[in-house]
């Protein structure tokens, strides 16, 4: 149980990694707010650079600060390192054991041309053995993107569950311009807040983004022309294309599986309803045909189910139908008064959402399987929550004061992370799925 | 229940206190531009703390030109273009009845009139469900207005849900959030 709690510290807290070396254009600032663990230790060395060059991106550091921060290691600090091999044949095991390190890592980076060759081994010191070695080639502006890999890489190996060191975000941020006026933007960053980038603002709220499944698109809803409309923006090229703009809600936006549908709410046949619309050709079927309130749609990952909030009996409550139409909604949700806005886990076997109890929303994670139901923050007003890509944490955004901050939580409800924009409220976080 | 009547009675309280809120806005820039800033107050939950509203920000100093004089008199129900509502309610309050009555009445007596009702909600909760929750308060408006014989083709309506608050950050302020904003265009 201790283990599996610092595992999944890891990968939360890994998030904090790069917080202190390479911040320099990270509006997102990362603050540890509940129980970081610790366990295996860790010697990362300075790699080998390049012969008269100054890299300037310190490879080692990034990896120590990926790991350091992620509750599961122990990072050695460089002055207790008493040699700095960089190459396997240079590895003295006794001494790395003498001073208490389960694991090593050392590299180098060589440059041919304009390419940079980065080289890792990873060691365990006791069995004496190498347990993972890895070239990756970059050029200069890939080489902190590649010391992400290398992080990934070494927590795998180690902890068994994939890292998130590679991973962005998206998010919606919403501040007050120079005039007073409000401006909302939504951004994508890497998953530390670094390079932060808006891919869309308007002075009109927007809102719901979600990533397409193989990440290159980013659906989302915007006000910008003075009604709801649904865009699907392309990463790449930054082309953006409104996909629905009916009479009413345009809302809710999420991507089937396969990438070729959206399942959407509009109300434009007088309320609102999920409706599975075609990107080809911009088609719709009608999916529900309650009177009540139905919204908030996602995708089981087999593509087969689809959940969404109703307030078909009453309060609202999460309910679960197939996607082709063929069957009746069951109502999934039975603990507190309201719950809305689930999605599920990678596995399809649980779902999380917001459940409000006598006014105070929280996340809360329910498994379809036994049907446990597990709350695991605070609230009092905790919204939009989603699976990390690993599965091992979730990301939401809740009040904190006045500020809107994003946060992440372990999926035993012991570690939460705050990431809080350095201006303006930010919200409605959504984790790209893993490359 | 208790905290929703101390919120209707804040509105009675506005009516009576409208008096001293115009002599504020003398004293100010608005009304030589023909804007027509009347202000309005609110209690929080409690009873105790009164909040400052203008309920009157959306009529733009164009829109007040164009609009009898009536929009701008707090003695009219007309100057009210605010409608509130229950928590997880799209269910008109009796108190708004007259409010939604007298902009029927004026917009059948002027068909060319357009307006837009724009439903907002509190913050609790979710956005997208909130959107669709707000947009239901502005279609029982709709729908009351349509009753009265107002035209459907001068009524629009959008739904910002939560996103677009106009009291910020405290529990009382919910309660000012949950609401339809009448806006003459």
């Amino acid at each position: 149980m201790i283990k599996l709690s610092k595992k999944i510290a890891v990968l939360l807290i890994s998030i904090t990694s790069l917080i202190y070396s390479h911040v320099v254009q990270a509006e997102l600032t990362i603050e540890i707010t509940e129980g970081v663990q610790s366990a295996y230790e860790i010697a990362v060395v300075p790699f080998a650079a390049p012969q008269g060059e100054q890299l300037a991106s310190d490879v080692a550091e990034i990896i120590a600060q990926d790991l350091a921060s992620c509750g599961y290691f122990n990072v050695l600090a460089r002055t207790a390192m008493l040699t700095h091999p960089t190459q396997p044949a240079q590895v003295k095991f006794r001494n790395w054991a003498a001073i208490g390190q389960d694991y090593l890592v050392i590299g180098s980076v060589t440059k041919d041309n304009n390419l940079y060759h980065l080289q890792m081994s990873l060691f365990d010191v006791y069995k004496k053995e190498q347990l993972k070695g890895l070239r990756i080639t970059v050029d200069a502006a890939s080489l902190v993107m590649a010391a992400h890999h290398l992080s990934d890489a070494i927590s795998q190996r180690i902890t068994g569950i994939p890292g998130v060191f590679t991973t962005r975000i998206a998010y919606v941020t919403s501040l007050f311009d120079a005039n007073n006026k409000p401006l909302y933007k939504l951004q994508v960053a890497d998953y530390d807040g670094a390079n932060p980038t808006s891919i869309a603002q308007s002075k009109e709220p927007i809102m719901s983004p979600a990533w397409s499944p193989d990440g290159q698109k980013i659906a989302y809803v915007s006000f910008e022309n003075k009604v709801s409309e649904i865009f699907v923006q392309t990463l790449n090229t930054g082309e953006s294309k409104s996909v629905a703009k009916y009479k009413g809600i345009n809302g809710s936006p999420a991507w089937s599986p396969d990438g070729k549908r959206l399942a959407v709410t509009l109300s434009k046949d007088g309320n609102s309803d999920i409706y599975i619309l075609t990107l080809a050709d911009l088609s719709l079927s009608k999916l529900t045909h309650s009177r009540a309130i139905d919204t908030e749609a996602d995708w089981s990952p087999d593509g087969r189910q689809i959940l969404f909030t109703s307030d078909r009996g009453r309060r609202p409550q999460i309910y679960m139908m197939p996607s082709n139409g063929q069957g009746r909604a069951k109502r999934l949700t039975f603990d507190g008064n309201y719950n809305a806005r689930g999605a599920f886990s990678a596995d399809g076997k649980s779902i999380v959402m917001v459940q409000g109890t006598q006014g105070n929303y929280r996340i809360a994670v329910l498994d379809l399987v036994s049907g446990a139901n597990t709350v695991l923050t605070d609230g009092p007003l905790d919204e939009s929550p989603s699976f990390a890509p690993n599965g091992q944490a979730i990301i939401y955004a809740r009040r904190k004061g006045d500020n809107e901050v994003l946060s992440t939580v372990s999926l035993d409800g012991q570690t939460k992370l705050d990431l809080q924009h350095a201006t303006g409220k930010v919200r409605e976080p959504a984790w790209a799925p893993a490359k | 229940m208790k905290i929703y009547i101390s919120i209707i009675s804040i509105f009675i309280m506005s009516l009576l206190l409208s008096g001293c809120s115009k002599d504020a806005v003398k004293d100010g820039s608005g009304l030589e531009d023909g804007s027509a800033v009347s202000e309005s107050y609110a209690y929080n939950a409690d009873g105790s703390k009164v909040t400052e509203l203008n309920l009157d920000k959306n009529l733009s100093a164009a829109e007040a030109l164009m609009l009898s004089p009536e929009f701008s008199d707090p003695s009219s129900p007309l100057s009210r273009r605010t409608i509130y509502f229950g928590y997880d309610s799209s269910q008109v309050l009796n108190e708004f009845i007259p409010v939604i009555e007298a902009h029927g009445q004026y917009l059948m007596n002027h068909p060319n009139q357009r307006i837009t009702l724009e439903g907002h909600s509190d913050e609790r909760g979710t956005r997208e469900y909130n959107i669709a929750l707000a947009e239901q308060r502005a279609k029982s408006v709709f729908k009351m207005l349509q009753l009265i014989g107002v035209m459907s083709n001068q009524i629009d309506i959008v739904s910002y849900g939560e996103e677009k608050p106009v009291a910020m950050g405290h529990n009382d302020d919910f309660a000012l959030n949950r609401r339809v904003e009448v806006v003459y265009k």
